[in-house]
C-alpha cells in the first residue's frame, strides 16, 4: 500500500480496472464516453456539470481531470467558479434543510 | 510567469538553441521511462517512412520579427528579431512557384509578415502568379502603425485569405498568452476587417481564426469550439469571421520554455502521446506542404524550421535549387514534437485533421 490515499500518478491507471473485470469495465467505460458526448447538452456543459460533482463527492481524481478537461472544452473560469458553488449551495442546502427535520423533532417532544 | 518583450535568442536563453531543443526532447522522464519515439508509432501503423502525398502549399516564412511576444511562439519571434527574407530570396520564390503549377496556395507567415518591407510586393507578385495566397496576421500589427492601418484593404485587393490567432474570446486568457492588451486591439482589428467585408455571411473574402489553448491543455472539438467563439464574438463585440481552426501548442522554443518553467512538460508530453491517433498521423500537413525559412532553407514544416531540421539530403536544401519531383520523393524528418500534430483529432495550420 502507498504512503497516501491519493496518488496523481494513478489517475491514468483508471482503464486498469478493467483487468480483473473485464466485461463490467469495458460496460461501464462505454457508458462513460456515450454521456460525455454532445446532445442535449454540449460537451461544455457536461464538463461543468462533471466538475460540479466532482466537488460535490470531492473526488481529487475528478476535479483534476475536469478542471483541465472544462478548460479545453472552452469554459472560462467564471464559468467554472459558478459550477463549484452550485454544487456547494446544493450540498449546503442538503444540509441545511435537515434542519426542518430538527426543528420537527424538537418541538415534538418539547412542551 | 512574467512578460516580457524579449525573445529567448534576446535573453541568450539555452532554449534558443535548436540542439538544445531536441536535446531536451530525447531525454528519457523523471520517471527514468523514455518516451516511446514517434517514428517507431508510425511504424506500428505503417505510416514510416512518411513521405509526400503531393505537395500543394507552399509555405514561406518571411521573417521572424513580430510586434508581439507570445508565451507559446514556436518561432521566438519579437520586435528583437531581425531574421527577415530579403527581395531577392522571395524572387526565388517566385521563379520556383511558376515550374510548380502543382502548389495552389502560398501560406505567408513570420513574425508578423507584414513587418518585411517587400511584404505587400510579394503578395502582389503571387497574386500576379494566380496561386492562392494566405496571410497569417496577428490582428495587432494591424493597429501597430499608421502604415498598416490599411491592410485590410489591401488583403481585400488581392483576395487574401486571412487566418488569425485569437486564442480565446475574452481578454484574460488572450492577454494572458499574447500580452497585455492585445484582445482589446484584436477586437478592433477584426473589426475593421468586418468593416471591408472579410469573414461576412456571404463574402468571398475568408477571415478564420486560430485557437491555441492558453496554457499546458490540448484542444477540444473543433466544432463545438467554433460555435462558442461564434456566439461570444459576435454578442459582445458584433464580430463575424468563418471557420476556427484550433491548433494544439507543439513543445518548440518559448511554449516549450513555458511547459519547462510551469513544470508541466512531461504530464504535457503524456497527453500528447496517449491522445496519439493513426488516422491525424496520415493527415499531417507536411505531406502536403514545403516551409521556406526566411533565409530560402526548405523544410518539411514550420516548426522543424524552427528546429534547424531541414528537408532530407536527398531532396534540394534550398530554394534557388527547388524541384517538386525531388521534393515528393523525400522522407519526411521526424521528431518528438510532431507527437502535437498527431493528437486527437490531428493538428495543423489549417485546424483539426481528422473530419
Amino acid at each position: 500500500m502507498d504512503s497516501a490515499y491519493y496518488n496523481p500518478a494513478d489517475l491514468p491507471k483508471f482503464g486498469n480496472v478493467t483487468e480483473w473485470q473485464p466485461e463490467l469495465g469495458r460496460k461501464f467505460f462505454d457508458y462513460y464516453g456515450e454521456v460525455f458526448k454532445e446532445g442535449a447538452l454540449t460537451e461544455r456543459e457536461k464538463s461543468l456539470i462533471a466538475l460540479a460533482v466532482a466537488h460535490a463527492v470531492q473526488c481529487p481524481y475528478c476535479i483534476d481531470a475536469y478542471s483541465t478537461d472544462c478548460l479545453q472544452k472552452g469554459a472560462d473560469e467564471a464559468q467554472m467558479m459558478e459550477a463549484v458553488h452550485v454544487a456547494v449551495a446544493i450540498k449546503g442546502g442538503a444540509a441545511l434543510v435537515h434542519g426542518v427535520q430538527m426543528m420537527n423533532k424538537v418541538k415534538e417532544v418539547s412542551m | 510567469m512574467v512578460f516580457t518583450t524579449k525573445s529567448l535568442k534576446g535573453q541568450h536563453h539555452e532554449l534558443a538553441d535548436p540542439f538544445y531543443q531536441l536535446n531536451v526532447l530525447q531525454q528519457p522522464s523523471s520517471h527514468g521511462d523514455q518516451f516511446p519515439a514517434f517514428a517507431a508509432r508510425l511504424r506500428e501503423h505503417d505510416l514510416f517512412p512518411l513521405t509526400p502525398t503531393g505537395t500543394t502549399i507552399l509555405q514561406v516564412n518571411v521573417g521572424k520579427m513580430c510586434n508581439q511576444t507570445c508565451k507559446h511562439c514556436h518561432v521566438d519571434a519579437g520586435p528583437d528579431r531581425k531574421e527577415i527574407m530579403t527581395r531577392e530570396t522571395m524572387q526565388l520564390c517566385l521563379d520556383a512557384l511558376l515550374h510548380a503549377p502543382q502548389i495552389t496556395t502560398v501560406d505567408l507567415t513570420g513574425g508578423a509578415p507584414e513587418m518585411n518591407p517587400d511584404f505587400r510586393w510579394f503578395v502582389e507578385e503571387l497574386s500576379k502568379l494566380g496561386r492562392q495566397v494566405i496571410v497569417r496576421c496577428n490582428l495587432t500589427i494591424i493597429l501597430a502603425n499608421k502604415k498598416y492601418h490599411s491592410l485590410p484593404e489591401f488583403f481585400k485587393e488581392h483576395g487574401v485569405h486571412v487566418i488569425s490567432s485569437l486564442p480565446y474570446f475574452m481578454a484574460s486568457r488572450t492577454d494572458a498568452q499574447r500580452g497585455d492588451g492585445v484582445f482589446d486591439k484584436s477586437i478592433k482589428a477584426l473589426q475593421m476587417l468586418n468593416a471591408v467585408g472579410y469573414g461576412k455571411e456571404g463574402s468571398s473574402f475568408q477571415l478564420d481564426l486560430v485557437y491555441n489553448p492558453s496554457g499546458a491543455f490540448l484542444p477540444s472539438s473543433q466544432k463545438s469550439l467554433e460555435g462558442e467563439f461564434k456566439r461570444r464574438l459576435k454578442s459582445g463585440y458584433n464580430i463575424e469571421f468563418n471557420n476556427l481552426f484550433c491548433i494544439t501548442n507543439l513543445p518548440v522554443s518559448r511554449y516549450l520554455d513555458y511547459l519547462m518553467q510551469s513544470g508541466n512538460y512531461e504530464s504535457y508530453m503524456h497527453k500528447l502521446i496517449e491522445a496519439f491517433n493513426p488516422a491525424a498521423a496520415a493527415g499531417v500537413m507536411c505531406r502536403n506542404t514545403v516551409s521556406v525559412g526566411w533565409d530560402g532553407y526548405l523544410y518539411d514544416c514550420d516548426f522543424n524550421q524552427m528546429l534547424d531540421l531541414k528537408v532530407a539530403q536527398s531532396a534540394p536544401q534550398h530554394i534557388k535549387d527547388f524541384s517538386l519531383e525531388e521534393l515528393d520523393a523525400r522522407q519526411i524528418i521526424l521528431n518528438q514534437h510532431c507527437y502535437g500534430c498527431t493528437a486527437g483529432a490531428g493538428s495543423s495550420c489549417g485546424g483539426e485533421t481528422v473530419k
